[in-house]
């Protein structure tokens, strides 16, 4: 019996001591007709030994591949002293620090997590994180919709915000009645351009980098939004955030609230998750604010401690008319990006966003060489739209063959733009990485446009 | 002391700094900032020593008897975590192509099989990120079975107000309006209340079985042939599925939807918040709606299923793969524990529970339930002990912390008044529920014998009791240098 600490002794010892005669006497409450059958599914239980060797199996056959995909999730340096502290056990097996007193670990790190986040953003508060980035623009649409006054359930959503981050928005939005408007980028630059009204609009979303890696005027969409009376949404990328201007710093008065992906900072790419959305707003906002937050105060001796605070936001006290049904947040993720921020520091996470900028020019000026062709004009940052005159899916499958994962498919979502990929070159590529890409493609690129040899008689 | 008190202008992690950097001469000046941001400046040793010192304030199931109600704190397995941060799984991007990451699909895959097989679901997707993505995932399905059928006037959701706060935050979250079912005396969903309540507006009923009061909805058939007879659908919150695992099946009981806590069930690590994974499993009727992506098995190849295989889906719930890390653990833990596992832990969680009910009962302390068995957790209310000394539930969970325990849950169920919700979990030893017991007693005796003692609790912590009513009038919220 996998961890179950019972001897017989202690079985029969508390089984007397409830006054029953078996295990089974205590589920006499529920209805016989109701008890399982054998499982038929789930095989016999294995040792330690026994799984550990059939992960590694799986994880082998996995393999490792250069990567230079993005698209919302970014390969970059994580020091070992981050998952190692954050999986102590301390962390790792502790629950939501609702008991204050013996939480003042989590409590103190979540605190300075939100310091180090309205330090990135520019913005007064922070909270503890919301799930991911993409169920997090559908809490900061909501929150804005809230939050402003007027009452609409309009909200402007550029296309050059990443595609599964619209569904998820929408798909999570759309049973309150809030409508997701489209709007179009410039077929040259990539970038967003505003639409001639904001007619019933509550909010706009402002991506920077936005999804196909191009930075956005950011100053002139704010002060567009504000002169609409629109809440400004700003969906940045956070390692972008060392170099680029800070959302509170944007146009005449700030972005009202920014939201994003936490992953880059310190969480593995792991498939997908577990990362975390963080969410930044103004001081006059946090009351509108899903999700937990920590507040500094003092206990009975005047000693500074740490609690959740503003809790009459959430679910456990105000339930039906709460601000969000969150509850489990992504802690153990905060917990890990606390701790990657700390070692990395502004030099360090700037040297990060610097170098992850570089590689992709340099990556972008090889492709070209290589044979493929720069889609957008205008500047990007860390990931970029090329397109070549081979079939997404087989120059990515060829690359595959090779080692390579080589990019994010842009056709499906952006049929338009051709056989335009994303991609990506982090701090983490070598010269030689890009070089042996460039290579790949161009060997493909040459040899796919090629006719056919049956057509060659 | 705070990260940046150990913070010295110019120092830095050296080794974390990548090798090369970079130019940013070709972005306009106006798109970046005047100054880095103002993140600590320290050496890795800073760090570390800063951060290994936080973690050692904490209580954790790893140092502590955690019996809060509720939310199942057992072991949580040191294996599952080594096993899912093996480097090919931590390095696999979500969207690669399917073929470079066929490992991880199948654990995925047959995750989902094990998940439907132990519920009794017809189909199971991994994509909600906790419990309450769970509970939206399943009103959203809910929502889109009526709509399908042209059945758009249901627009009311019943939760006994017993129920987890997320369940009516949820059912709001899906545009439905919240209909409260009270509780009888014995604990269970008021029968007369619930037949007044449902009818043609009812959309469906949430429930949590066995109950947040510790106790199995014995009349689960008939209600749930009322909801259904009604035209509703069967919503299964499953905060409470530790205590019947492998013994009873929420599709047997006839509920169309349910989500998992594997966090909770399945010894994915709580996290001091989280990530957590909130699975939902549906019924066959449910099929076509469930959330993405699911993982399918098609033609030898495990991919995941997205909006154009599920064209009536209810959408995605994340950008990516959900918590696919924390599903990957949960994966480990359920084969390690193999069918006859699962089995064993609703009877000993249920071992557990009524055996420190009986051993508390018998000691003198009131259950707020006492004609029942326990499930995996009960309640124990201390108002008599409040009208006697003073001594609030509140003060007793603190004292327990001074005696080395977590606290229960208090004040959950809101309708018990001074109540404990005690869980003490399949994976403790018989000493250590003796163990807590002792201290129980103690701190009863503390309270008759010397009552300011134990409201002035804890007293051994990093911080005494905390001023939560500064923290929320005065917010400090984000650390500002004077």
């Amino acid at each position: 019996m996998p961890f179950i600490p019972h001897s017989d002794e202690n079985i029969a010892d508390m089984l007397a001591a409830i006054g029953a005669p078996d295990i089974d006497a205590l589920f006499d409450e529920i209805p016989a007709a109701l008890k399982a059958g054998k499982l038929a599914q789930v095989p016999p239980g294995v040792s330690e030994m026994e799984i550990t060797r059939l992960m590694s199996e799986r994880a082998e056959a996995d393999g490792r591949y250069l990567n230079f995909l993005g698209a919302g999730a970014y390969e970059h340096h994580i020091p070992s002293a981050v998952w190692q502290i954050t999986t102590r056990g301390e962390f790792y097996s502790a629950y939501t620090p609702y008991q204050a007193e013996a939480s003042q670990g989590t409590l103190q790190l979540i605190y300075e997590y939100q310091t180090m986040m309205t330090r990135l953003t520019g913005l007064d508060a922070s909270n503890a994180s919301l799930y991911d980035g993409g169920s997090g623009l559908a809490e900061a649409v909501l929150m804005a919709v809230r939050a402003n006054k007027s009452g609409h359930r309009r909200v402007l959503m550029p296309k050059t915000v990443h595609p599964l981050y619209r569904a998820a928005c929408r798909d999570i939005v759309k049973n309150q009645k809030i409508e997701l408007v489209e709007i179009d980028y410039h077929p040259a630059t990539g970038c967003t351009v505003l639409p001639q009204d904001a007619e019933g609009c509550a909010a706009l979303v402002i991506p920077q980098p936005n999804f196909f890696g191009m930075l956005e005027d950011v100053d002139a969409m704010t002060d567009w939004a504000h002169a609409h009376k629109l809440l400004a949404i700003a969906l940045v990328n956070p390692t972008t955030l060392a170099v680029l201007k800070a959302p509170g710093q944007w146009g005449g008065t700030g972005a009202d609230i920014a939201v994003g992906d936490g992953q880059p900072l310190g969480a593995p790419l792991s498939n997908g998750g577990p990362y975390y959305g963080f969410m930044c707003c103004k001081q006059e906002f946090v009351r509108q604010m899903p999700g937990r937050i920590v507040g500094r105060t003092v206990d009975l001796d005047g000693k500074p401690g740490f609690a959740l605070t503003l809790q009459a936001r959430e679910q456990h006290i105000r339930r039906s008319k709460a601000t969000s049904n969150i509850c489990t947040n992504q802690g153990l993720v905060v917990t890990a990006s606390t701790i990657y921020m700390s070692l990395l520091g502004p030099e360090g996470l700037s040297r990060v966003a610097r170098a992850s900028h570089a590689n992709t020019r340099s990556l972008v000026g090889k492709l070209v060489a290589a044979g493929a062709e720069q889609v957008f004009g205008g500047t990007y940052f860390h990931e970029a739209v090329i397109r070549t005159n081979v079939e997404n899916a087989r120059l990515l499958r060829s690359l595959v063959g090779q080692g390579i994962v080589g990019g994010y498919d842009l056709s499906k979502d952006y049929p338009e733009l051709g056989n335009a990929i994303l991609v990506c070159a982090t701090e983490t590529k070598t010269e030689a990485d890009i070089e042996r890409y460039a290579q790949q493609l161009g060997r493909i690129v040459s040899k796919m446009s090629e006719p056919p040899p049956c057509a060659r008689k | 002391m705070l990260i940046f008190d150990h913070s010295h202008p110019g120092r830095a992690a050296h080794a974390q700094l990548p090798p090369h950097d970079g130019a940013l001469d070709d972005l306009p000046a106006a798109l970046l900032r005047d100054a880095p941001p103002a993140l600590p400046e320290c050496s890795e040793l800073d760090v570390v020593r800063h951060y290994t010192r936080l973690s050692q304030k904490n209580f954790s199931i790893d140092t502590q008897f955690y019996p809060l109600g509720s939310c199942t704190m057992k072991y949580n397995p040191r294996a599952c975590n080594s096993l899912a941060m093996l480097p090919q799984f931590l390095a696999r991007h979500p969207h690669a192509p399917a073929e470079t990451g066929q490992g991880f699909l199948q654990s995925m895959f047959e995750l989902q099989e094990m998940l439907k097989d132990v519920t009794g679901m017809a189909g199971v997707s991994l994509a909600p990120m906790a419990g309450a993505q769970g509970e939206f995932a399943g009103i959203a399905m809910i929502r889109a079975y009526h709509d399908a059928r042209g059945d758009a006037a249901r627009s009311e959701i019943l939760v006994p107000n017993a129920a987890h706060g997320t369940n009516p935050a949820t059912a709001v979250m899906c545009g439905y309006t919240v209909r409260e079912i009270p509780t009888d005396r014995e604990g269970n969903v008021d029968l007369d209340a619930l037949k007044a309540a449902v009818g043609p507006q009812t959309a469906g009923l949430m429930l949590t079985n066995p109950s947040t009061l510790g106790v199995f909805e014995k009349t689960i058939q008939t209600i749930q042939k009322l909801v259904h007879d009604a035209g509703g659908l069967l919503y299964y919150d499953g905060a409470n599925l530790n205590a019947i695992l492998g013994r009873v099946r929420p599709g047997d009981m006839g509920f169309d939807v349910i989500h998992m806590n594997l966090h909770k069930t399945f010894s994915t690590p709580h996290g001091g918040g989280g990530p957590g994974a909130g699975p939902v499993g549906v019924a066959e009727r449910l099929l076509p709606f469930m959330p993405v992506p699911v993982v399918i098995h098609d033609n030898g190849v495990y991919r995941n299923a997205v909006e154009a295989d599920l064209p009536q889906s209810i959408g995605r719930m994340s950008a990516n793969n959900g918590n696919a890390g924390v599903l990957l653990r949960a994966y480990v833990y359920a084969r390690m524990l193999g069918a006859e596992g699962m089995l064993r832990v609703a009877e000993f969680a249920t071992l557990n529970a009524n055996y420190l009910m009986a051993r508390l009962r018998d000691a003198g302390f009131e259950l707020a339930y006492p004609t029942r068995r326990a499930s995996h957790e009960f309640i124990v209310t201390l108002k008599k002990l409040k009208d006697e000394t003073g001594v609030t539930a509140m003060d007793f969970a603190k004292r327990l912390l001074d005696y080395g325990f977590h606290a229960p849950t208090t004040y959950f169920p809101l309708l018990v008044p001074e109540c404990l919700l005690i869980e003490p979990s399949e994976t403790e030893s018989k000493e250590t529920l003796d163990a807590f017991i002792e201290a129980c007693l103690k701190i009863k005796e503390e309270a008759y014998a010397n009552a300011e003692r134990v409201k002035g609790a804890p007293y051994t912590q990093p911080v005494r009791r905390l001023d939560d009513v500064k923290a929320a009038r005065e917010l400090d919220l984000a650390y500002k240098p004077a």
